[in-house]
């Protein structure tokens, strides 16, 4: 045992698995001790906020302002609320009007603004010009107001009693808050879904479910597998007859059938997280069976099984003692597949609208499935799918890689 | 041909049990949900009906429709009845087409990207495995963690990823869809052309996730290969590396071609779900509509094909393999 596991602490592959996997799992389990906040608790109002660090913008006027003289502040000011597509669209505009191309610049932003001012017109028809253009143009002219203005903004509190405006203080076009300073801020560092969640906060959730999802799964389909494949195995005869007929039916109907007929008649109300995740280990047992069978094939008529029998040594001290140390090594890589395998299928399965109900606990398959509802790959809101893939790879990748580097260990022909 | 005859039976009588197994549980375990399921279609087609007469009318018919008002033995002869001449009934969702009409149009659609593309993926992954264990060192350092990662993902992340890199921000394909929208079906060269193009991302998402798992898979085959006695007493006996290679890849071959007919159900299952996202007018896409519009023959149907189209695989490849490998034409001319 002891000599095995400096083996596996040699081999490369299986410590940057192992280092990965142990990563996501101190995550899972760290991340809610200090983020309580429940994982489908809507916060914000809107679809697909992007990620970023969000101010409270009604707190930071009350915050202490800090005058701070930066280069380029009024530039990168300007060129936030008129970008390069603006400008081509205002060169363009004039370029209709009759001004000649050569006199139009549009890196010189004052000159820009000032012929803009000039020669635009919203009444003015121009030949060929849709009127979604045109409404483009009316939005872009009323963004532009005061764009070149230099002093500040003026906050106005209202006179409940009378109803009028009061000046309260003015922010100046330099005046700065420290976020430190301002008491409300998020951190959105996922930014939000499509239901306005916290993807961060969501997916530690979901991969702490699909986790559990795929522990379960595997757990089950190994000791399926492990106790089906011991009996054909050691018994022999009628019995592994029986057993492998079985399996042999199961592996070559698709398991992915089964779940969708089970999960279909499972009924929507009562797929909870650990029912899909029963039905997968259940219909995945069959890989185990085969290979722990042929394993213990091998195994029971060595020496000291036999010695074992003539001893006159209960079945069950023959199976724990002489068969299971033998294949135990091989069970257990058997185990980190069928994790992986589980992870992927309740993910499939969600995508498909067969996953666990929606009402509780989010899954990195729900996640997918709700991210591709909303159409966010064509939206371009990456925040809400990327991630989800990337960890779905990652606890696969990192699962796969242990499993490879144990069978170098064990399988010494495999070695480079 | 004549010493195959009892390999090709043996397989044969698999295929038939396996597909009668098969076909039983696509009858049973929908019956076996919790509570009525003509109840639950009814309760959803007389929503804001009042008429308490009408209600039951229209359960009665629904009843006699499926016949589940009859018992499980007579339900499962007409059942098979029904099946053998091709008849589904109507789908639920998408009357008054009826389900052989549906999954008809679906299945073409699913057998022209799937087939070719596992026959590519597959040969591509296994030519990357050899080149791998042969060649080694830095090359092989640097492909097997990389098979391991592409074969990590599953069928429905490399679809996105690809959609995104090459239909949304690089809009060299179209995002979704078998055909232009804005076409009718017929044969003519802008169709045509539209069908590719539309094939093209689908196609390679299964492709790649293929390669990454063939390559892993192959490399170890091979490996184990080139540490056999009969590759060192070759290179003994002064017998060309180009040969030996050949002789390697023909046995590390034979378990590939096993494990394709294994693997093939997973395979296709992760293709289905790939095809969803590119809303790709199969199979996988039909079943999705199916269990969002909650139509239950719909899914019975597409599940019974599914299931048809891997057993069928997993027996052509199998009858494919009894050619290829040279032990069971020598254990058939022993038998007789």
């Amino acid at each position: 045992m002891k000599n095995s596991l400096r083996q596996l602490l040699h081999s490369g592959k299986f410590v940057v698995g192992f280092s990965i996997f142990a990563f996501i799992v101190l995550t899972v389990i760290l991340f809610p001790m200090f983020i309580k906040d429940p994982p489908l608790s809507i916060i914000a109002q809107g679809t697909f906020f992007p990620p970023g660090i969000y101010v409270s913008v009604y707190d930071s006027l009350s915050s202490p302002a800090y005058t701070l003289k930066l280069q380029g502040a009024s530039e990168s000011r300007i060129a936030s609320k008129l970008s390069e597509d603006d400008r081509g669209a205002i060169k363009d505009y004039l370029v209709a009007t009759g001004i000649p191309e050569s006199d139009i610049d549009t890196t010189n932003t004052e000159k820009l603004l000032e012929q803009w001012v000039n020669n635009y017109d919203p009444k003015k028809i121009i030949k060929g010009m849709t009127n979604a253009k045109r409404n483009y143009y009316v939005r872009l002219n009323n963004s532009l107001k005061g764009i070149l203005a230099t002093e500040g903004a003026i906050i106005a509190t209202k006179d409940p009693s009378t109803g009028t405006l009061q000046e309260a203080g003015t922010v100046d076009q330099s005046a700065y808050v420290n976020v430190t300073q301002v008491p409300n801020v998020r951190l959105l560092l996922l930014g939000t879904d499509n239901f306005g969640r916290d993807v961060l906060n969501e997916l530690v959730s979901a991969t702490r479910t699909s986790l559990i999802i795929g522990l379960v799964a595997g757990l089950i389909a190994t000791t399926i597998g492990l106790i089906l494949g011991l009996f054909a195995g050691y018994m022999g005869g009628v019995a592994d007859d029986i057993i492998m007929f079985f399996t042999n039916i199961f592996t070559v109907i698709p398991s992915f059938v089964l779940l969708i007929l089970i999960s279909f008649s499972i009924g929507q109300d009562k797929r909870g997280a650990v029912t899909i995740a029963v039905v997968i280990g259940f219909t995945s047992w069959v890989w185990t069976a085969r290979a722990v069978r042929s394993q213990v094939f091998s195994l029971r008529n060595r020496d000291h099984v036999n010695l074992s029998k003539l001893s006159g040594h209960p079945l069950s001290r023959i199976i724990f003692r002489d068969i299971l140390p033998y294949i135990a090594s091989y069970v257990f890589m058997a185990l980190i597949l069928q994790i992986s395998a589980a992870v992927l299928t309740e993910a499939g399965l969600s995508i498909l609208g067969l996953g666990p109900r929606t009402t509780e606990v989010p899954t990195l398959g729900l996640m997918m499935n709700w991210a591709m509802i909303y159409q966010a790959q064509i939206l371009g809101k990456w925040w809400a799918y990327l991630p989800v893939i990337v960890i779905i790879a990652l606890i696969s990748f990192s699962l796969n890689l242990m499993n490879t580097g144990m069978d170098q260990i064990y399988n010494p022909s495999l070695r480079e | 041909m004549k010493g195959y005859r009892k390999y090709f039976f043996n397989k044969l009588g698999w295929f038939a049990i396996t597909f009668l197994a098969a076909f039983l549980l696509n009858f049973i375990l929908p019956r076996m949900m919790p509570g009525d399921p003509v109840a639950a279609i009814v309760a959803r087609l007389a929503q804001g009906m009042s008429n308490a007469t009408g209600v039951q009318k229209i359960y009665q018919q629904y009843s006699e429709l499926f016949g589940t008002n009859k018992p499980m033995l007579t339900q499962f002869f007409i059942y098979v009845k029904n099946v053998v001449h091709g008849d589904f009934g109507f789908s639920f969702s998408q009357y008054p087409r009826t389900v052989a009409s549906v999954i008809g149009a679906s299945f073409f659609w699913t057998l022209g990207l799937q087939l070719p593309a596992i026959i590519v993926g597959w040969l591509i992954g296994n030519l990357l495995g050899a080149v791998a264990a042969y060649i080694k060192g830095g090359y092989d350092k640097v492909l097997l963690p990389a098979s391991i990662f592409i074969s990590s993902l599953p069928a429905f992340g490399m679809a996105v990823i690809l959609l995104v890199v090459f239909a949304v921000e690089l809009k060299w394909f179209p995002t979704s869809g078998g055909y232009g929208f804005d076409l009718i079906p017929n044969w003519s060269w802008p169709f045509i052309w539209s069908v590719f193009v539309h094939y093209q991302m689908p196609f390679w998402s299964i492709v790649l996730i293929i390669i990454g798992g063939q390559a892993i898979g192959m490399r170890s085959m091979c490996i184990y290969e080139l540490n056999a006695d009969y590759v060192k007493y070759s290179r003994f006996l002064g017998i060309p590396d180009s040969k030996i290679v050949r002789y390697v890849f023909r046995n590390a071959m034979l378990p590939q071609v096993t494990g394709l007919a294994l693997a093939i159900g997973t395979i296709m299952g992760g293709a289905l779900v790939a095809e969803i996202i590119f809303s790709y007018p199969g199979l996988g896409t039909t079943l999705l509509n199916g269990i969002l519009g909650q139509d239950y023959p719909l899914i019975s149907a597409s599940t019974l094909v599914i299931t048809l189209m891997v057993l069928i695989s997993t027996l052509t490849i199998e009858i494919l393999y009894g050619f290829i490998d040279p032990r069971i034409k020598a254990a058939q001319s022993e038998t007789e």
